[in-house]
């Protein structure tokens, strides 16, 4: 299968690793990526609290971009994911808005292009070809898989059940990793908050830490770079700030995956995490 | 408040304000309910009430982190996330000022970033967050440390067609959809 990419700009910089290990993942499953040519930034959370038309528009660029390639697109980041499948069904619902982003952009759009997140085009391979790739089985391994917001929520632009998701530990069965049963999968982070209201966000992050502690946990699984930021750039924040003692390492999962597949845990980006992840990988002898 | 706010209000709730009866639901699964001066479902109350003017100047406004949550489960069908983005754009028409400081300053420097650039340089505007909320020191350990793994990249990496991306910014109008 052939898709169109779109990285982000997180995965330009702080979320490199996510970008590195996607890449390589998906080349070892037979899943071709074509870096979309000159995209923009989808405008995030920034655009849609200050302009619905830059909401629509800048990702409408992107969407375009794909059209032209023939392809559809694959869309690792969370909230570009979002953004995307949003400035779509809004381009289907108000003709007159659709008019407007087209004047601006001097393009048209027939709508055709499809928009997956990581977790649709992996779990569209199938668990056989998944399967296929695992030279090195997690046994023994606990997982929280962490979805967070905008891969499941609004229910219109979700890529799995909005309240109980399933895909990650669908797409992670085959590498045999424990993936539990907990309460926080679909809780806030706190995004951007971490910005502009740092307290708020600290004590989102802390609960679902201490959901992930809980379960006796041994590392998280996320597929969102804002995610990521916030429950491993920023854990030590937290412990600072709760005088807890969270030591929770957090995996992109694609980088959990390509471990499983016997990739090199340098190639997938594993020693540019705040958290070190290097406890967690030697229960499973990597 | 005047006829354009409740017809913007209620084309971005998707829903007439009046169907809200008040359940609850929304204020019970958001995250960020706690630190909310107006919790969501009396954003909904005060806005039946014609008072939505009370609520321009809410901090509840911009700790909203658009999580969905409220959207996704209010059996009304009211989209409230969407319905906050509203309120935002006409508190920021009566009140200026609130761009100076917190999430809408970094929205602010976000978009101008996207708007200079087409891209996010987060570097830049990290940097300029931060010298303009004069915690120039704030998070110098973790940039240090995201240096050292080339987790920010030093200069810019702008799209080609920055024509495009201009034609964009200048097509957005004044209006709050
Ligand atoms: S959501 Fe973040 S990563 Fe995605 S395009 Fe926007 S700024 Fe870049
Ligand atoms: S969930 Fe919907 S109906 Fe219930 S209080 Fe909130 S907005 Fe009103
Ligand atoms: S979108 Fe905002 S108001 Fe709604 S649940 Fe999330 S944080 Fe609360």
């Amino acid at each position: 299968m052939k898709l169109a990419y779109y990285p982000g700009c997180s995965l330009k910089g702080t979320a490199r690793e996510y970008d590195l290990s996607t890449r390589l993942v998906a080349r070892h499953l037979g899943l071709e990526l074509v870096e979309i040519p000159d995209w923009n930034c989808c405008g995030a959370t920034a655009a849609h609290s200050t302009s619905h038309f830059l909401a629509v528009a800048l990702p409408a660029r992107v969407l375009a971009l794909a059209e032209d390639m023939g392809l559809d697109i694959l869309s690792p980041c969370a909230a570009c994911y979002q953004r995307l499948r949003a400035a779509q069904e809004e381009l289907k619902r108000d003709p007159e808005l659709k008019r407007q982003v087209e004047g601006a952009l001097g393009r048209t759009f027939e709508g055709r292009v499809r928009v997956f997140s990581l977790l649709e085009a992996l779990a569209q391979l199938g668990e056989e070809a998944l399967a296929a790739q695992v030279v090195r089985p997690l046994k023994g391994m606990q997982v929280a898989c962490y979805y967070g917001c905008l891969l499941v929520r609004p229910p219109l632009t979700s890529c799995d059940d909005p309240e109980q998701p399933q895909l990650m530990e669908k797409i992670l069965a085959p590498t045999k990793v424990d993936t539990l049963d907990w309460g926080g999968k679909n809780e806030c982070c706190g995004a951007s908050l971490i910005f502009g209201a740092r307290e708020v966000a600290l004590n989102l992050i802390k609960n679902i830490l201490h959901a992930a502690a809980q379960v006796r946990a041994h590392a998280l699984v996320t597929a969102c770079p804002l995610c990521h930021a916030n429950l491993d750039l920023r854990q030590k924040e937290v412990n600072r700030f709760f005088g807890t003692n969270f030591a929770i390492p957090v995996f992109y999962l694609s980088q959990l995956l390509g471990i499983a597949m016997g990739l090199n845990p340098r190639d997938l980006g594993l020693g540019s995490h705040f958290v070190d992840p290097q406890r967690a990988l030697r229960m499973v002898g990597s | 408040m005047n006829e354009n706010f409740w017809s913007e209000v209620n084309r971005a709730a998707g829903q007439k304000i009046t169907h809200c009866y008040q359940c609850g639901k929304c204020t019970a699964g958001c995250p960020v309910a706690f630190a909310m001066d107006y919790k969501p479902h009396q954003i909904l109350r005060l806005l039946q009430l014609g008072r939505g003017e009370e609520l321009l100047s809410s901090r509840a406004l911009w700790v909203c982190s658009s999580c969905q949550t409220c959207t996704t489960r209010c059996p009304c069908h009211i989209d409230l996330a969407r319905l906050i983005d509203t309120l935002r754009f006409f508190s920021r028409q009566a009140f200026p000022q609130v761009t100076r400081h917190g999430m809408p300053l970094f929205n602010e420097v976000f978009l101008r970033s996207v708007k200079r650039y087409g891209r996010v340089y987060e570097l830049g505007l990290t940097l300029q967050f931060n010298l303009k909320e004069r915690k120039v020191w704030r998070d110098l350990d973790l940039g240090h440390f995201m240096l050292s793994r080339r987790k920010l990249r030093l200069l810019p990496e702008p799209v080609e067609n920055r024509k495009e991306v201009a034609q964009i910014f200048s097509a957005e109008k004044e209006e709050p959809r």
